[in-house]
């Protein structure tokens, strides 16, 4: 056992490293930002918070047992100091980092870490987060109203926190670096009951200074952060109710630094192909697949054959090209940066004769009329099209159903209701990067329910039993060998073809030339935006 | 007159008594699961019947509305479902830049509306008149989103006259108001034209002239005062057009109205929100329709308050 706390003492060490600056680069001290959203923040509550523009600010604004280090997807101890996992993987003991305080100046206790998980699973609290912890003893109590509390959680003493689990879960550390996972305050919370998501009080590289409901809101840099050297300027303010073109405007003449909405498509070849491009433009990877799901459900995509020849129709490329080239097309459901991603992996080639001979043998030799759903917001119907004109090239008719989100997706939960739905703007985009989170909710046979995200209905058991095994490998010991596993589970699936894996989108910020740093902490995978390691440079 | 506001009052409560129902019901009618929505994509079953049940959404219909038409008596709006926040607080929070605009919104249209229609009226079926009549066609079909973005290139982001976007100082609200009532002169110029047209051909104009009145003091003091009552109908419309929220200007200028919530709320199924604001305005319309009503009577006192 003495290896996981010398190996987590180091990466203790690593986290607490500044990130390495770029060499020509050095931070301006003292500088402010402002960002810019279309949107109005919801809610900066972390139980509640779950939209890609409040959950970097929450991660900024709270603490967590583990965290990643910046830009990149490795766990490191953050406010735990160290951690031990007992060799069947299920008791997970915590040591706390001492004297750090919540904004309000009272100093961060276990008794906050239970409290602050129980509340994300507790059903008064509405977090739509609760399923994450479902591994912890005493879940289905208290989530099923039957307690008040996790009785899995203990806390022997005020700096040291244990989690004993109902099942072997290898994602635990992950899930305990999510936002749900985030360090609140017991007597705040109760004071502000359910406006604490406007008034958030925690303990990390930033504090809520001011909002102003529908104009800004100020954040301003925590002096006492825990975190040598972080955050590296002294506060950013977020501008709401900004048009992306405005917003763009505005950053061009140095009055915006991070358009957080990136660059609308009309405006795109202008910016990319301008004498700026390069300082203006952050175009990074992050863990994203869009994808066609074909209901297995519904005659005649219930036939094997019949799906199959649906991936073969579809030229990725071409839907490329609509999204200004940011994305890459896909084979598989894992994304790239995704562990388990299978790099040899071919999938179905792009070979309508191929399709259309495997729609003959599957008995439709002149196609069938069916039904594609999709997310009404651009670029969503012009995909739809362009995957309607695929499929009407081996003989499929495909009506396209262009709805707002929420109707598409309870469509999709709906059985037997969406032949087909075309993923963007919805799914799906991984909470952190790890590949069962590609699995359970989308291809598991737990996520084919009456309003699950499973919209192919696909119900594997052979392969919910092989992620079960790939979930039980706690060891990191073994982390390799878990990803290979679970790599495998993604492409033996694609053999059922329950989706057309289509691309992988990058997600494009807009920065004002003075901002500095690299990309991928302006488009950290597991952050969007990460203001604790952003810059102004000289 | 206390009488007609009473009555009116009366009116506007039914009125809104069943905007409220007719909301409620369409609302919850959607497909749209507002529960599924809140509980997010990685949300178990449980999550979502949790939610569902702490909200509320688990009960019948009828009693949800009773429930909510219970709270409104009282003033209470509800709390959002995604923000948490009071209803009424997001509200009026954005209410007086919706006011602002408003108002300011008016007087452009009126100011422009008034002076471009009784010129081309005065000019009946000359080069001015047409020219008048095309400019305020343009003005009434030109799209706001192109209207808006374009005045902000050349007067904020070119010229530097006015800032880009935000709420605060009176530059703020100028290109907003300006586009607000460039679109909406054209209508009131019209109306005006016509308005006037019709008034300079009556007996009193043409006896005023055969005194030997002044032209300008027959125009100003004897014909435009007769063309507003038309004018101030619309601006009882508009009142509750602009208090509704006017999504694509506030969108452009980043002005924190009451209509860039509702199209947030609408896509995020946002019911107590959409609620709120939908009632807000329906109040707005009613009480602009019946503002208006009291003031045609003391413009034109052939109408009496009834």
């Amino acid at each position: 056992m003495t290896h996981w706390l010398h190996r987590t003492a180091i990466a203790g060490l690593m986290a607490l490293t500044p990130l390495v600056a770029l060499a020509d680069e050095t931070p301006v001290k003292g500088a402010t930002i402002v960002v810019t959203y279309k949107d109005d923040i919801a809610t900066l509550d972390p139980a509640i918070g779950y939209d890609w523009q409040n959950w970097s600010m929450i991660k900024s604004l709270f603490s967590r047992l583990m965290e990643y280090t910046p830009g990149t997807a490795d766990l490191v101890p953050s406010l735990a100091e160290s951690f031990e996992i007992t060799p069947d993987g299920q008791t997970y003991t915590f040591k706390l980092r001492k004297g750090v305080k919540f904004s309000n100046g009272r100093e961060v206790v276990a008794s906050d870490v239970k409290y602050s998980i129980e509340r994300a699973v507790n059903p008064k609290t509405q977090g739509p987060g609760a399923g994450f912890f479902g591994a912890i003893s005493g879940f289905d109590d208290l989530s099923g109203g039957k307690a008040q509390s996790l009785s899995g959680i203990e806390t022997p003493d005020d700096y040291t926190v244990v989690f004993k689990l109902s099942r072997p879960d290898a994602t635990f550390l992950h899930v305990l670096a999510i936002n749900f996972s985030s360090i609140v305050p017991k007597e705040v919370v109760e004071a502000e009951g359910q406006d604490f998501g406007k008034k958030p009080v925690g303990s990390g590289a930033f504090v809520l200074k001011d909002w102003v409901i529908g104009q800004r809101l100020v954040f301003e840099k925590n002096p006492n952060f825990y975190v040598a050297d972080t955050p590296k300027i002294d506060g950013f303010t977020v501008e709401v109710g900004q048009e992306p073109l405005v917003a763009l405007l505005r950053l061009q003449q140095g009055e915006v630094d991070i358009a957080g909405d990136g660059i609308p498509p009309a405006k795109f070849l202008e910016i990319k192909n301008g004498p700026d491009a390069a300082d203006i433009i952050v175009d990074g990877e992050q863990l994203q697949t869009g994808y066609v799901a074909i209901n297995t459900r519904v005659k005649p995509l219930d036939d094997v054959k019949v799906r199959q020849a649906l991936n073969m129709a579809v030229n990725k490329e071409r839907i490329t090209r609509i999204v200004n080239g940011r994305a890459t097309p896909a084979n598989q459901p894992l994304p790239p940066l995704m562990p388990g991603y299978d790099k040899d992996f071919k999938g179905y080639a792009y070979d309508i004769e191929k399709a259309k001979a495997l729609l003959a043998e599957a008995g439709y030799p002149d196609g069938f009329t069916t039904a594609l759903y999709a997310s009404s917001t651009d670029p969503n119907p012009r995909i739809a099209q362009a995957l309607q004109q695929d499929f009407a090239a081996i003989g499929v008719k495909a009506e396209i159903k262009a709805l707002a989100n929420a109707n598409v997706i309870a469509a999709g939960g709906t059985e037997g209701e969406a032949p087909m739905i075309w993923s963007g703007g919805m799914a799906w985009i991984a909470d952190f990067p790890d590949p069962s989170n590609f699995y359970g909710p989308i291809l598991g046979c737990a996520g084919a329910v009456q309003g699950g995200w499973n919209w192919s209905w696909y119900c594997n058991k052979d392969l919910d039993a092989r992620a079960i095994a790939a979930d039980s490998m706690s060891d990191p010991a073994k982390k390799d060998e878990r990803a290979k596993l679970w790599g495998t589970v993604f492409t033996d699936l694609m053999a059922d073809a329950p989706w057309i894996p289509v691309f992988n989108e990058r997600r494009v910020v807009a920065k004002s030339k003075r901002m500095g740093g690299p990309g991928n902490i302006y488009i950290d995978p597991t952050r969007v935006i990460n203001y604790d390691a952003i810059y102004v440079k000289q | 007159m206390i009488e007609l506001i009473l009555r009116r009052l009366g009116g506007a409560l039914m009125i809104l008594f069943g905007v409220a129902a007719i909301t409620f019901v369409l609302l919850y009618a959607l497909p749209a699961d507002p529960a599924v929505q809140l509980a997010g994509r990685s949300a178990t079953a449980q999550t979502v019947a949790n939610i569902r049940h702490e909200l509320g959404l688990d009960q019948p219909l009828l009693l949800q509305f009773v429930h909510y038409l219970g709270n409104l008596v009282q003033g209470d709006f509800g709390r959002s479902y995604t923000q948490k926040t009071e209803v009424m607080t997001l509200i009026l929070a954005r209410l007086p830049a919706t006011l602002i605009l408003m108002v300011t919104g008016i007087l452009v249209e009126v100011a422009i509306g008034l002076t471009l229609g009784t010129i081309a009226a005065l000019n009946r079926g000359g080069f001015v008149d047409r020219l008048v009549m095309t400019v305020s066609f343009v003005g009434v079909s030109a799209p706001q989103f192109v209207v808006a973005l374009l005045l902000l290139y050349v007067f904020a982001a070119t010229l530097q006259w006015f800032p880009m976007s935000g709420f605060g100082t009176f530059s703020h609200v100028v290109l907003p108001a300006l586009t607000l009532g460039v679109l909406g002169a054209g209508w009131y110029a019209r109306m005006v034209r016509s308005a006037m047209i019709d008034v300079l051909t009556q007996d009193y104009i043409r006896t005023a002239r055969a005194k030997g009145v002044a032209e300008r003091t027959v125009i100003l003091r004897h014909a435009v005062p007769n063309a507003l009552l038309p004018i101030v109908a619309m601006i009882g419309i508009d009142i509750g057009q602009f208090m509704g929220g006017v999504v694509v200007v506030e969108a452009v200028y980043g002005w924190p109205g009451i209509g860039q919530l509702a199209w947030q709320a609408i896509q995020q199924v946002d019911i107590p929100i959409i609620m709120g604001v939908t009632l807000i305005s329906s109040l707005a319309i009613v009480t602009g329709n019946l503002i208006a009503d009291l003031v045609a009577p003391l413009i034109d006192p052939r109408i009496r308050a009834r």
